[in-house]
Order: C-alpha cells, then structure tokens, then sequence
C-alpha cells in the first residue's frame, strides 16, 4: 500500500507540471498583443501596462511561467481585472456552491443509477431490461441545458412549484436552499445516473453469473440475500473507480447548470470571467478544477486499494 | 435433408469469406437502434445538406410582425423573438451542428492518432513525454477546457470547432497508444519486422489497420459528445454568432422566453437530442459489431 502510494504520488507531479504549463499556455492564444487584448475596451495605457507588469509579458515565455507558478505555489492566482480581487479569494467564495450542487447530484446519481442497474441486471432482457437501458440512453443523450429549460417550464413556469433560478444558502434556510438547488441539481445528476446505471448493469452480470452466486443460491438463501449481500458487494467496486472517472463530467455539467439556473458557483465564474475577458480567473479555474480532479481520482484509486483485499496484499 | 445441409453449409462458407469489413456492416445492419440511428443521421444529414431547397424561409429573415407566433400551417415549428421561422432555423443549424461534430473529431484524430501510434510503438521516453501530456489535458474536464480554449482563441464556430477538436485529442493518444501496444506483440508484426520493414511501413501497413475498429467506434461516440459540446458553447455565446442558426445559439435566445414562446426552446434542443442519441445508438451498435467475440451469424 506505501508503495502504491508514493507510486501514485510520483507519477502526479510530471501531470501537474503538464498541467500548468498547458493552462499557462493558454493566455499566448491570445491573437496579438496579449496585454491589449486583455485590457478589452480599456484603451487607457496606464492599464495596459499594469496587464503587462502583472504577467511579465515583456519577459521571456519561460521567465513569466517561472513567476506565473511561483505565485500559484504561494497561493497567489493573480487578481481579477475586473472586481481588483484575488482569484483565489473569488474560487474560494463559489467554490462551496457548486459542492453543494455536486454533492446532491451525486446523491441524485446513485440513488437512480445503482437500482436501475441491479433491476436490469436482474431481470435482464425483460421489458424492465429495455426500460433501464432506454432511461441511460436517454440520459447520455439529452443535453443538460435542454433538460434544465424544460424543466424551468414544467416545474417553474407551468406547475409553479419551484423557483426558475436563485440560490440561498443552506445555512440561511435549508428548505428554500433545496427548493432552489433540487432542480439544478437533477439535471445535473442525470447523465451521471445513465452512466451508473450502465455500469452497474454490466458489473452485476458479470457478477452474478460467478461460481459463488451459483453457490449461495445452492445454499437456500434467498434471491434478495444474494443479489444485495453477495452480488451488489462486490459489484460495486468497480462502479465506485469508474463513476469517479465522471467527476470530470459532473464538473463540466455545473458551467451549463449554474448558467441556467443563475447559481452563483464556480461554474458560472468561468463564464462570466470570459465575458468579461478575466483570463487570469479563466486560468485559475481551469486549474483549480484539474486539481481537484487529479486528487479525486487519486482518493478513488485508494478507494478501490482499501476495499480489495487483493490489491491491498 | 442433405440439400438443407449443403445449403448451410454453402451459406457458412460464404459467410466465412466475407471480408471483416463486410462482416461488421451486417452484424450492424441487424441491430435495430443502430438501423434507426444511421437513418436520422441521414435525414438530417440529407436536411443539412439541402436546406436551402428544404428551409421554407430564409433563416435570418426577421419579420416584426412575425414576433413569436404560435406553431401554425404557415409556420409549423413557430417563430422566434425577431419573427424568423424556426423551422428554417433548426434545418439550418443541423449544418453548424453537424459539421462541428465531424470537423472537431477529424481534428482530435489528426493529431491524436500519429502521437498515439508514435507513443505505443516506440515506447520510452518519448511513450513517458506524450502520456504525461496526455494525462494533463485528461485532468482538465472536456468542456471547461473547450470554453477556456474557446474563450482564449475568440468566439466563432471555427475556433469553437478547433477547441472541441483539441479537447477531444487526448482520448484518441490514449485509445490509440493502448491498441498499439496490444497489436505490436502479435506475430505478423514481427514477421513484418523480421523481414526488414522499416518502423513507419510497420505502423501504417500492419498496425493502423488493426486500431481503426476500435478508432471508428470512439469516433462515432466522440461525433456525439462534440455536437453537444459545440451546442453548449453556441448556448455559453462562444461557438456559432448571431445571426446565423445554431441550435445551441438559438436555446440562448429561447430561455429568455419560455413563458411566451415556449416552441423556441423545443425544436432546437429535441434536434439535438435525436442527433447525439442517433450517434449513441451507431456506436453502440459498431462497438458489437466490430468485437471479434461477438459472432452472432
């Protein structure tokens, strides 16, 4: 386990390094003077030159990556050119939003996915086999905004049951804070419950066909016994390593969902920041988000070590 | 009896010298989702060819006395906020929607097949580089990069094409790395290598064409995520620009009316949706089809 550990960590920091030379790559994009473009409609060129002192855009490239990853080192994202606040401390307020929104979409995600899987895997090739598989093709398929606007109408607009867009804080009053979040938050568990769904169908067939079901079933114990105490157990592992790998998904899912839902998180920084041609709030986000990806998927990797004794061996 | 045996067994034979390719198109043709699926792509492919002859009006004729109509016999799909006929708009956008989705998986596997065939046959350093990288732009999420790619390069469909296409890159690296060292270990590489190929005459002759299944089928599925990619940053206002039809572009517009046209916001996502699940249902289909321990014949 140590040595799968320090392996892991190891093989992290070139990917890291990778990371943040791609996100700092991204400014150089920029077609032209980078300090003018970033300056947008601002032709004043005092700001100009304070764009050019803040990136050391009159440096060599690897001199203003070396400044660029010390500051990101010491906590230091640069400062949003339009509110003059720290990046950090701008991620640090919206960050807990879209956890908040992440969370009970993951909740949504497996409370939907894993049941349908077993279902279908259960009683495969019967109508309830085909109404699952139709549920997660329709789920990859649907585009999330879409489903967020339709929803608005039904819910929203027709029905009047929930707010259309808004947020308030569960530490405010958690029964608004989930009437506001609890639309938002489907949508975005949706394609996650598909995948599930998909994955936990597959792993339950592969499971229940083994020789220790056959065996437990031998045994007199009864379907539900066997199906939730011995297959779901085991079946879960891999679902568990392969829903994490969709992280990515439900991080990019929060830009689209926030937007519609006018939720104050990270998601809806990113695109404001490129309205507002903000690129040092851009860069921060991305590479937030890559952060926290890379250490999901790490924290998944052991997961899976700790949950199976033959790795662990 | 034995005309029936020697039927099937001349059936068998004929099925046995079928080329694999050939073989692959029947196993697809008899998958009914995969059947349905090729046949909306095809409508709307044969819709986004011939729009100007289909397309009742001019998609970016706006009328003001035409402001968000009901669906009615002169406009079957309704009309938007500046009175342009939906229907027109929504053929038309299947251009921009479909020509992202082939354009950007053309561009991922420009660039991600060469480095992922240099990758898996010459292994090394060169293999550690490239997968290092890989793994970077694999930890970025697919979207969030296309909109910081798309946002740095400027909105327009070309360069929301080229962001989708960059950021759609690393799966094609990986799949195709991962192919290449499965199939370079097999005999008939290293017969190829023993009789003197040279390493490029091995990888184009021998090899690409044993990864080109497994290439078809995630290109097939990446076609999908890349025209719902290409819809959300024409929603965001980084893809395709007003006024030209794009039906991500035209959901933007419809949002800001859903109590009074509520038709603007249906046709344009419902595209959408039997696009990517028409492509779904193909790969799906050629991930059975082309599995050589799937022979249902």
């Amino acid at each position: 386990m140590p040595n799968f550990l320090a392996k892991r960590l190891a093989q992290l920091i070139p990917t890291l390094f990778f990371v943040s030379v791609l996100i700092f790559s991204l400014q150089h994009l920029l077609p032209g003077d980078p300090a003018l473009v970033m300056a947008g409609e601002e032709r004043d060129p005092a700001v100009i030159e304070h764009i050019r002192q803040q990136y050391r855009l009159d440096r060599p490239i690897p001199v203003q990556y070396f400044y660029w990853m010390k500051g990101v080192l010491s906590g230091d994202f640069g400062e949003s050119l339009r509110n003059k606040e720290p990046v950090l401390k701008l991620i640090a307020q919206k960050l807990p939003v879209t956890l908040q929104l992440a969370s009970m979409a993951i909740v949504i995600a497996l409370l939907i996915g894993i049941p349908a899987g077993i279902v279908s895997a259960v009683k495969k090739d019967t109508a309830w086999d085909y109404g699952a598989n139709l549920f997660a093709l329709w789920g990859i398929s649907t585009p999330n905004f879409w489903l967020g606007i339709m929803l608005i109408f039904l819910f929203s607009i027709k029905l009047g049951w929930l707010p259309a867009s808004g947020y308030v804080s569960p530490l405010e009053d958690w029964r608004t804070s989930l009437a506001s979040t609890i639309m938002p938050a489907f949508v975005l568990g949706n394609a996650i419950a598909a995948i599930l769904m998909r994955h936990t169908r597959g792993a339950m067939l592969q499971v229940l066909d083994s020789d220790y079901i056959r065996t437990a079933r031998a045994k007199g114990l009864s379907e539900t016994t066997v199906i939730l105490r011995h297959a779901l157990r085991n079946a879960l592992t891999p679902v568990i390593t392969l829903g994490a790998l969709e992280l990515g998904t439900l991080l990019s899912g929060a830009v689209l969902t926030e937007q519609i839902f006018s939720i104050p998180g990270f998601g809806k920084l990113i695109v404001d920041a490129v309205f507002n041609r903000d690129y040092a709030v851009v860069q921060g986000v991305v590479l937030v988000t890559a952060t926290v990806y890379i250490t999901l998927n790490l924290i998944a990797d052991l997961a899976y070590m700790l949950v199976n004794p033959r790795l662990r061996a | 009896m034995a005309d029936a045996m020697l039927g099937k067994l001349s059936a068998t034979a004929a099925i046995d010298t079928e080329s694999p390719a050939r073989r692959a198109l029947h196993r697809l043709l008899r998958r009914k989702g995969a059947v349905i699926g090729l046949a909306v792509i095809v409508t709307f492919v044969v819709l986004a060819l011939f729009a100007p002859l289909i397309a009742p009006y001019d998609p970016i004729a706006s009328s003001w006395s035409l402001v968000r109509k009901p669906p009615s016999s002169a406009h079957w799909f309704g009309t938007d906020d500046l009175g342009r006929d939906v229907l027109s708009r929504v053929i038309y956008g299947a251009r921009a929607s479909l020509m992202a989705g082939v354009i950007s998986v053309g561009i991922a596997l420009t660039i991600g097949v060469p480095f992922g065939l240099l990758a898996g046959y010459r292994g090394g350093f060169v293999d550690g580089l490239i997968s290092r990288i890989t793994d970077a732009m694999l930890a970025c999420p697919f979207l969030i990069l296309a909109i910081a790619l798309a946002a740095f390069l400027g909105p327009s469909l070309s360069n929301a094409m080229i962001a989708i296409g960059i950021s759609a890159t690393p799966i094609f690296i990986r799949l195709t790395r991962g192919q290449v060292m499965n199939v370079k270990v097999e005999d008939y590489v290293e017969a190829a290598r023993a009789v003197g190929n040279p390493p490029w005459r091995i990888v184009v002759v021998h090899i690409l064409p044993n990864v080109m299944p497994a290439l078809l089928v995630q290109a097939t599925l990446s076609i999908a995520a890349a025209i719902i990619a290409e819809a959300a940053l024409s929603f965001l206002g980084l893809g395709q620009q007003p006024p030209a039809p794009s039906w991500g572009s035209m959901l933007n517009a419809a949002q800001r009316f859903l109590t009074s046209a509520p038709w603007m916001a249906l046709w344009p996502g419902l595209g959408i949706f039997l696009v990517v699940l028409s492509f779904n249902l193909v790969g799906d289909g050629l991930r059975d089809a082309l599995d050589p321990h799937n022979s249902d014949h």
